[in-house]
């Protein structure tokens, strides 16, 4: 029996990109980058966070309370980019039936549920010292509210199935399918109601801020998305030793029922 | 296409024959919108204005409740391998059994509805556009239920994950839907909400069959 207890091909006789992308070659390169994105998401977490307190003016009408919004915007990004992940993960699971893809989509579907949450909490936060009010069912504010019931809805179909590898394919049908959908729900929540402030970061006649705003959110905003890389890393990481782990046991009841028979 | 008439012709008589539960889906229709007055009290006025809401309501949980026997019982008997090595595509037969699950679910609910109008206080025209609105965004529930009930269909106990994963889906068409029966000064968002309705109507009715025969074959393996 090898090493790695695996079923799966050797990587010596792939291309690139299939041995990149082999489970257990993945298991190898992936664990010298853990050390280095942790240390590159710590400093620009801290760096951001240093600058967001002390080095970024406060708000002449809101005061302090603006600096939520170092942490609201980066999540709120990240709830859309985690999406887009798990869309380009299912193509993968749909078109090559690549394991990894499978893997990927899992393992970025509780992050986006958690960046989704974490931007709604924020912005609750946000929302009642400036306009007065917890909730207000407006369009931007309902369409990721509506968001993380999607995400929460991939998560509970995970957790139904057994069979994962069929899990990966079906649970890639219904992510396309929430992707064809996401933009009609945020274009039809918007026109029932709005209220939020239109975008003021990318604007084709550049952005409103001025830059000691912008240069903490910028950096608060890469600092999320390592963090999104690393925790990415490390969930694909323990799925896939999950699933070993799963195999090696089911193999062994089957010794152990050999052995009594 | 005697195939595709024959699969819809196949549906419609299991619906309805004894052992067939279409008619229960109306009862339950009627049934949740009789039961809101009881919750929020029997203020004429109120009723009429929060009617067409309730009456859209009552419709959507009704439709998701009748997703789940969508392919269930030809998942379990075996049919759905007989259909999905038929000449007819797959997509087609998913197509066919939209169509009967639309006529032996959804349409007795539209017509029952002036039932539940009287019972909410709505006046004739009113009554008329709820039957409109319906009629026209009912297929893209009926649809999205599908990709729910495909998804789902090879899970033993998935009563609850479908309905799950088709509310949020189903959020245009709630919106459209109501938005296109609002009365008064807005008139033109109204005609335009109801465009936007029958567009999104169309779209499911294109991608459907394919996502969800997509499903059942990715379920099957």
């Amino acid at each position: 029996m090898s090493k790695n207890a695996s079923i799966e091909p050797t990587p010596q006789d792939l291309g690139f990109f299939s041995r990149i992308a082999h489970p257990g070659y993945f298991l190898q390169w992936s664990k010298y980058w853990l050390t280095p994105l942790t240390i590159i998401t710590v400093v620009l977490l801290a760096f951001g966070t240093y600058l967001a307190f002390f080095n970024s003016p406060a708000d002449y009408q809101q005061g302090d309370t603006v600096r939520i919004m170092y942490v609201h915007v980066p999540n709120a990004w990240l709830s859309q980019f985690c999406y887009a992940v798990m869309v380009v993960a299912s193509v993968g699971s749909l078109v090559w039936r690549h394991p990894l893809a499978d893997v990927s989509a899992k393992a970025a579907a509780p992050l986006g549920a958690t960046f989704t949450a974490v931007a709604l909490a924020t912005g609750a936060l946000w929302g009642a010292p400036t306009w007065g009010t917890f909730w207000e069912w407006d369009g931007r504010m309902t369409s990721t509210l509506v968001m993380l019931f999607i995400y929460l809805g991939i998560i509970a179909l995970w957790r139904t199935f057994e069979d994962q590898a069929r899990a990966g394919r079906i649970i890639a049908v219904i992510t396309l399918v929430g992707a064809i959908n996401i933009p009609i729900i945020k274009f039809s929540v918007e026109w029932w109601n709005t209220l939020h402030q239109p975008a003021s970061v990318f604007r084709p006649d550049g952005p409103t801020m001025p830059m000691s705003i912008l240069l903490p959110l910028f950096v608060m905003f890469f600092g999320f998305s390592f963090l999104f890389l690393l925790l990415h890393f490390i969930s694909m990481r323990a799925e896939i030793l999950r699933r070993r782990v799963r195999a090696l046991e089911r193999r062994n009841a089957q010794r152990l029922r050999e052995q009594q028979s | 296409m005697k195939a595709f008439w024959a699969v819809v012709l196949r549906d419609i008589k299991l619906a309805t024959r004894i052992g067939g539960d279409a008619l229960t889906v109306v009862l339950f229709y009627i049934m949740v919108g009789a039961i809101m007055p009881f919750a929020i009290g029997p203020d004429k006025v109120l009723l009429m204005k929060l009617g067409p809401a309730i009456i859209w309501i009552s419709a959507l949980l009704s439709l998701l409740l009748a997703l789940d026997r969508l392919f269930r019982t030809d998942h379990e008997d075996g049919s759905l391998i007989a259909m999905r090595q038929a000449h007819l595509p797959l997509e087609m037969i998913v197509l066919a059994k939209l169509i009967a699950h639309w006529l032996t679910n959804a349409a007795p609910l539209i017509i029952a509805t002036p039932l539940l109008a009287i019972l909410l206080n709505l006046d004739a025209s009113q009554t008329i556009k709820v039957i409109f609105t319906l009629l026209i965004g009912t297929p893209a529930l009926v649809c999205f239920g599908a990709i729910g009930a495909a998804v789902t269909v090879t899970i033993k106990r998935g009563g609850l994950i479908a309905p799950i994963l088709i509310l949020p889906l189903s959020i245009p068409t709630l919106i459209f839907g109501v938005s296109a029966l609002s009365t008064g000064a807005i008139e033109t968002a109204s005609s335009s909400a109801l465009l936007f309705l029958a567009g999104f109507t169309l779209l499911a009715l294109v991608f459907t069959p394919f996502a969800t025969a997509l499903a059942l074959k990715m379920g099957a393996e």
